[in-house]
């Protein structure tokens, strides 16, 4: 075979098969569905219409259940880890990402009609947004936690506690910067999440599961589904087992009928806060959301004459 | 494609093992149905046993996996649900055991899901010989049995005096059931007369107030043929119930070995009029595997075995998987493990 047919010959496209990512292995949909995801440019996404990009798949309420049984089953071991190995795993995530890099600005581009360029910003953002929390993992009970004086022989030490399993609709609008700002500080206190990717642009949030799989991050910690948003969150509102839900990807109506469906086993909801701009720092507040305070009284030991045992 | 096949071939390969018709009578002795000449000795017994038909392990592993395909759903999974809750035999058989471990296992056997009265009870509560009378106590004035494992549970590896003195000792506690394990090194070695010998006196030993439930330990057995010449062993014996395994081995009940022991049972019935039970034991831990083996049994035996009188599950957690599962049906909403016990 000569040099110059090697060069005219077509090489055939290797399409890529977008999978969840459940329980650290990628599943497709139970249902077997799937659904078209298009590119969003400016002038076709005011038609509606954009390139095909993939079939993603439509995930049912019993992809969610599955979900949910595998965010369960990995809670004991990631919130049990310590803050540090959480943080190292973190970083870990970046640093893969960081690999991948010129992946996801192609994604996201096409997702939000966005620039090469632009998307590499949104893209570096995210990744610095993940070794941002990183550093979080074992300082947010210093600064949520501590000693409380008590008049008594008592230490009394409140430590904030994950909350568990938590649902996390991520935002519609940024699929990668706002999936990354409402993922890293759920798993980074510990919790283990069920992420809902976005509706229209999920499959930057599918290839974040292939970077998460390879990142030392426990199988199940972080699951992510795409679908309908709609389809998938209100079972995952109404399920017993799970303790916090974040609405960041829902509408206001969708926001209330899954707020009423949250309240049957008291779950913990993060209303919808509006962001303009997820690059701007996000302060510890989605952190906070789903952390818990246990306080506990300890008992210093038999006292001395002098009223102290020291 | 294979599933199809199945269906079609499904007579050939659930071929009735239909025993060589027997040719002597025989008055007296303790059987009395047409197979009791079969037992009269050693090499009758051998005879018999390993003039079964074989297993075609192929066939049946196939059409246990073709009927375990089936979708259940709605009011027929509602009624699945129902029936197998009422057919756990809630089990406990750890060295850990406490009398209060006993009694909560008892209050929930009688009430599994306190939170809905409408929730049947389970079938029994399944303990070890020592814990009988505590467990009698927690489940009193209610329609849930006693089992206890007897018999130097789960090895069986002790004398037969040991054997029946540990079957009395349950018995006279108060136990409504015995499960008894077979010596399956004699099986192995091909001491039939042995193992037949031993089922015969402890179902003496329970005589009426017990029903026998004979444990043979598939797992241990190694071939498909072990398990048939067990099952009829047992029921040649006068097994009550041919159970699969301890849950103390690493392969337990699955839905060939219980398909094959259900067609033993069916082809016992055909030929004696006996009816025994089947209880697969170990294993099953969700509502979709105790799904599949009720539709075996309503497959091969029918609507006569459908019942905790004739088919039960020897299991632990899969009754809060069945009673999650009940939630989800009775509110829409999927449950949780933190709304059922820890046990």
């Amino acid at each position: 075979m000569s040099e110059k047919t090697e060069k005219t010959e077509p090489r055939l496209s290797v399409f890529k098969t977008y999978k969840l990512y459940v329980g650290g292995k990628f599943p497709r949909s139970e249902s077997g569905r799937v659904y078209e995801v298009t590119t969003k440019t400016s002038a076709a996404g005011a038609a509606g219409k954009g390139n095909w990009l993939a079939n993603a798949p439509l995930s049912s309420r019993k992809d969610a259940r599955d979900a949910v049984v595998a965010a369960r089953k990995a809670f004991g071991g990631w919130s049990g880890a310590t803050a540090y190995n959480r943080g190292q795993i973190l970083y870990r995530v970046a640093e893969m990402l960081e690999g991948r890099k010129a992946q996801f600005v192609h994604e996201v581009a096409d997702a939000e009609g966005l620039s090469k360029s632009k998307a590499a910003v949104q893209v570096d953002a995210a990744i610095d947004r993940w070794v941002w929390y990183a550093g979080w993992t074992d300082k947010i009970a210093q600064v949520v936690g501590g000693g409380n004086p008590v008049a008594g022989p008592y230490f009394n030490l409140s430590s904030p506690e994950p909350t568990g399993v938590v649902t996390v609709l991520a935002p519609q609008e940024s699929s990668f910067l706002g999936l990354v700002s409402v993922i890293a500080p759920v798993i980074a206190t510990g919790n283990t999440a069920v992420v809902v990717a976005s509706e229209k642009s999920p499959l930057p949030a599918l290839s974040l599961g292939e970077v998460l799989a390879t990142s030392d991050l426990p199988g199940g910690v972080v699951n992510i589904l795409s679908g309908r948003t709609a389809e998938i969150a209100t079972p995952l509102a109404a399920h017993q087992d799970v303790n916090a839900i974040d609405l960041a990807g829902a509408d206001d109506v969708l926001a209330k009928e899954l707020e009423i469906a949250a309240a049957d086993n008291l779950k913990r909801v993060l209303r919808p806060q509006p962001v303009d701009n997820w690059s701007e720092t996000p302060g510890i507040d989605r952190m906070t959301a789903f952390l818990e305070t246990k306080t506990v009284w300890h008992p210093t030991g038999s006292l001395g004459a002098s009223g102290s045992s020291y | 494609m294979y599933s199809r096949y199945a269906r079609r071939y499904a007579r050939l390969v659930t071929m009735p093992t239909n025993a060589p018709s027997p040719t002597a009578e025989r008055v007296g002795g303790t059987p009395t149905h047409a197979l009791q000449d079969v037992t009269a000795s050693d090499s009758t017994l051998r005879r018999f046993l390993h003039g079964l038909p074989g297993v075609d392990a192929v066939g049946l592993e196939a059409r246990a996996a073709s009927l375990g395909t089936r979708s259940i759903k709605t009011t027929a999974k509602a009624y699945a649900i129902d029936l197998a809750i009422s057919m756990v035999d809630l089990t406990t058989l750890e060295g850990a055991d406490t009398p209060g471990k006993v009694r909560a296992l008892g209050a929930k056997a009688v009430h599994p899901d306190p939170t809905d009265r409408t929730t049947p009870a389970t079938a029994a509560v399944c303990v070890y010989p020592d814990m009988v009378a505590t467990a009698k106590a927690a489940v009193a004035g209610s329609s849930v049995k006693v089992a206890s494992v007897a018999t130097a549970f789960p090895a069986g590896r002790a004398p037969i005096a040991v054997k029946l003195a540990d079957v009395r000792e349950a018995i006279d506690a108060g136990a409504d059931e015995i499960d008894m394990v077979i010596d399956r090194g004699a099986f192995l070695a091909g001491h039939y007369a042995k193992v037949y010998e031993e089922i015969v006196a402890v179902k003496e030993t329970c005589g009426t107030s017990a029903r026998l439930k004979v444990i043979f330990e598939t797992g241990e057995l190694s071939t498909y043929d072990n398990i048939r010449r067990a099952s009829w062993l047992g029921m040649l014996a006068g097994a009550d119930f041919i159970k699969t395994s301890t849950g103390k081995v690493a392969v337990n009940a699955t839905p060939a070995n219980t398909l094959l022991m259900l067609e033993a049972v069916r082809d016992f019935r055909a030929q004696t009029g006996v009816q025994v039970g089947v209880k697969p034991a170990g294993g099953i831990r969700t509502t979709k595997d105790a799904v599949k083996f009720l539709v075996l049994v309503n497959e091969t035996v029918g609507e006569d075995w459908l019942d905790n009188h004739w088919f039960r599950f020897g299991a632990s957690s899969l009754l809060n998987d069945l009673l999650m599962q009940r939630q989800k049906l009775a509110t829409g909403r999927y449950s949780g493990p933190d709304y059922v016990t820890v046990d």
